[in-house]
């Protein structure tokens, strides 16, 4: 399994490395990967803030309809990503009713960064949520409730206690939604063919110039994705405290 | 501060806690004793306002706190288990209050040098929870609690989780601490010795509610029904009836067998019961002071340590016995043995 993992990036990388320098010089390439990097990151910001707080209410509360929350957020796995983007650009283009909406304040989600991001947000918020869950289930409820007998109050318990706690896990999920944002191609190309996202402009290069032309570029995305993700779990894996000092 | 608790009632899915009374004094040390699942820490976190009640009050001072939040109660508590928050060092665990109520950081680091000077955990205070021992961390927890000032001590199972010597000298520090302090506090405990030494008034609980409150004294020696009287140690518990009475001794017939006892009680139908420390093993009848001197067969024994758990017959009724496992052995007994049990009839208690 891991061979069948590896195998297809190793080959790729080895045998496009020749390509590799033309591939970073090309601005194109570099403005397209930019693109990617900036919308993930504005993405995993707004999976951040809103999928926190839901991903905390669904760890430390029942309630009613939580069933269906919950298969709610699972949704984006499951539906293939261009049917999501057809449902986005139903939803967000501007003959639509909330586009519509946005587009009389002069914000536009088909092909612009805008909408890059919504796609990548639908895609990518149940690795935040799933990851934050997790993340505060992991912390016993007892530490809040000791915090707020001290005189912390529920959002100070939440800040102090809870949160730094559990910010491995929600770290790993914003590493996850960044990822799984950048690779997300379906959903943008429908919503947002421009600005070009790497992924969208691999395609492009691979249709219209074939094998040869996009794979130095497919080397590339690949190495930057290795050395970011490595450069990040070597960060996360950090102790938080020295146990003596 | 004194705390008063009325009829308070709290409902969950499969439990709940019936209509509690409590009033307990102004620095009284308070125990609430009873076994797992009697509701106890529920009725401590109602207490320090994590659940609001279904009805019922709590009123501390002449304040009634029923809707305050926890923040706002200023009760210190300390949970089974401690709950040291374990990204914190034990410094920064003790001074967590003092950076909630808003105290600068002068005032609190002065605070916190004191206290944990006080407490014995200034060499400690750099180390994150999981490092320390047992008895460490549960210092550190009263620490925690205790430098907000609370008005009230709220403490869970505060020794549970410690071996039987911890357990021991931290009682004994415990018993000093409040002596000290003065503070009003409420432990809740399953165990019968943490709740005797330590309790200035206790109280058992059972399925949600209060079943018999008062001094140590009345609730271990005079358990108002079966269920006190066997979870405070009365293992030997006999339904019987009133047969004679010369005043205020008694004999009771258990069943064939006659008991002498002390009561004032009225009431023909009665429970009897008797403590298995209370009663002495004989190897043949002898004078003494004690009225009941009855006649049976060692039907087992359970060695436990220095001491042996003996379980002897009397016709029909067995009779537990304990004796310490030198008395056992140079009284040679063993099962089979014949011998005679003999107990005070002060001894017998009548319900």
């Amino acid at each position: 399994m891991l061979l069948f993992l590896i195998l297809p990036i190793i080959n790729t990388v080895s045998t496009s490395a020749g390509g590799l320098g033309e591939a970073i010089t090309t601005a194109e390439t570099v403005n397209a990967i930019l693109t990617s990097f900036f919308a993930a990151y504005l993405a995993t910001l707004i999976t951040f803030f809103f999928g926190v707080p839901l991903a905390y209410t669904l760890a430390r509360y029942e309630f009613k309809g939580k069933s269906l929350v919950d298969a709610i957020i699972d949704l984006p796995i499951l539906i293939p990503h261009n049917a999501a983007g057809i449902s986005l650009l139903m939803l967000l283009g501007p003959r639509s009713l909330i586009g519509g909406g946005f587009s009389s304040l002069g914000v536009s989600f088909v092909d612009t960064i805008f909408g890059v991001v919504a796609a990548m947000v639908f895609v990518s918020s149940p690795f935040m949520i799933r990851s934050a869950e997790e993340a505060f289930k992991s912390v016993n409820p007892e530490l809040e409730k000791v915090a707020r007998s001290l005189g912390a109050s529920t959002f100070n318990a939440f800040k102090n206690v809870t949160f730094p706690l559990a910010f491995r896990g929600i770290l790993t999920g914003c590493l996850l939604t960044w990822a799984r944002s950048i690779s997300e191609f379906g959903a943008v190309v429908v919503l947002a063919y421009y600005p070009k996202t790497a992924a969208v402009h691999l395609y492009d290069v691979f249709v219209n110039w074939g094998l040869s032309a996009a794979a130095p570029i497919t080397a590339l995305l690949i190495i930057l994705a290795v050395t970011i993700f490595t450069v990040i779990k070597l960060i996360t894996a950090k102790p938080l405290k020295p146990s003596f000092s | 501060m004194s705390i008063k608790i009325e009829n308070l009632s709290k409902k969950w899915v499969n439990f709940a806690i019936k209509n509690i009374n409590l009033e307990i004094n102004r620095g009284e040390y308070f125990v609430i004793l009873g076994p797992t699942g009697a509701g106890k820490t529920l009725l401590l976190e109602l207490i320090a306002g994590f659940y609001t009640p279904d009805t019922g009050k709590i009123i501390i001072d002449t304040v009634d706190v029923t809707s305050f939040p926890p923040e706002k109660r200023r009760l210190g508590y300390v949970p089974q288990n401690y709950m040291l928050f374990p990204h914190m060092t034990v410094e920064e665990n003790v001074e967590f209050g003092l950076k909630m109520h808003g105290f600068s950081r002068l005032k609190r680091k002065k605070m916190v040098d004191e206290v944990l000077e006080l407490a014995g955990l200034s060499k400690l205070r750099s180390r994150l929870p999981e490092t320390l021992s047992g008895g460490e961390k549960q210092k550190t927890a009263l620490a925690r609690a205790l430098i907000i000032k609370p008005k009230i001590l709220l403490l869970d199972e505060p020794l549970s989780a410690l071996d039987v010597n911890t357990q021991k000298k931290l009682r004994e520090e415990l018993k000093k601490l409040h002596e000290n302090l003065n503070i009003t506090t409420i432990h809740v405990t399953h165990n019968h010795s943490e709740a005797y030494f330590l309790a200035e008034k206790l109280a058992i609980m059972k399925d949600g509610t209060i079943i018999q409150k008062g001094s140590p004294d009345e609730v271990f020696y005079k358990p108002k029904n079966n269920f006190v009287a066997s979870f405070v140690g009365f293992e030997n518990l006999f339904d019987g009836k009133i047969v004679e009475r010369h005043g205020n001794l008694v004999v009771v017939d258990i069943g064939n067998i006659k008991v002498e006892a002390v009561t004032s009680l009225e009431a023909e139908k009665c429970t009897l019961g008797v403590r298995p420390d209370d009663i002495i093993i004989l190897e043949s009848p002898s004078k003494s002071s004690m009225r009941n001197l009855l006649k049976g067969k060692i039907s087992n024994f359970m060695s436990m340590g220095s001491i042996v758990n003996l379980t002897v017959k009397v016709k029909e009724k067995s009779f537990m016995v304990l004796i310490t496992k030198r008395s056992f052995e140079e009284m040679n007994l063993q099962k089979g043995k014949e011998v005679y049990i003999a107990f005070k009839a002060s001894s017998v208690h009548v319900m």
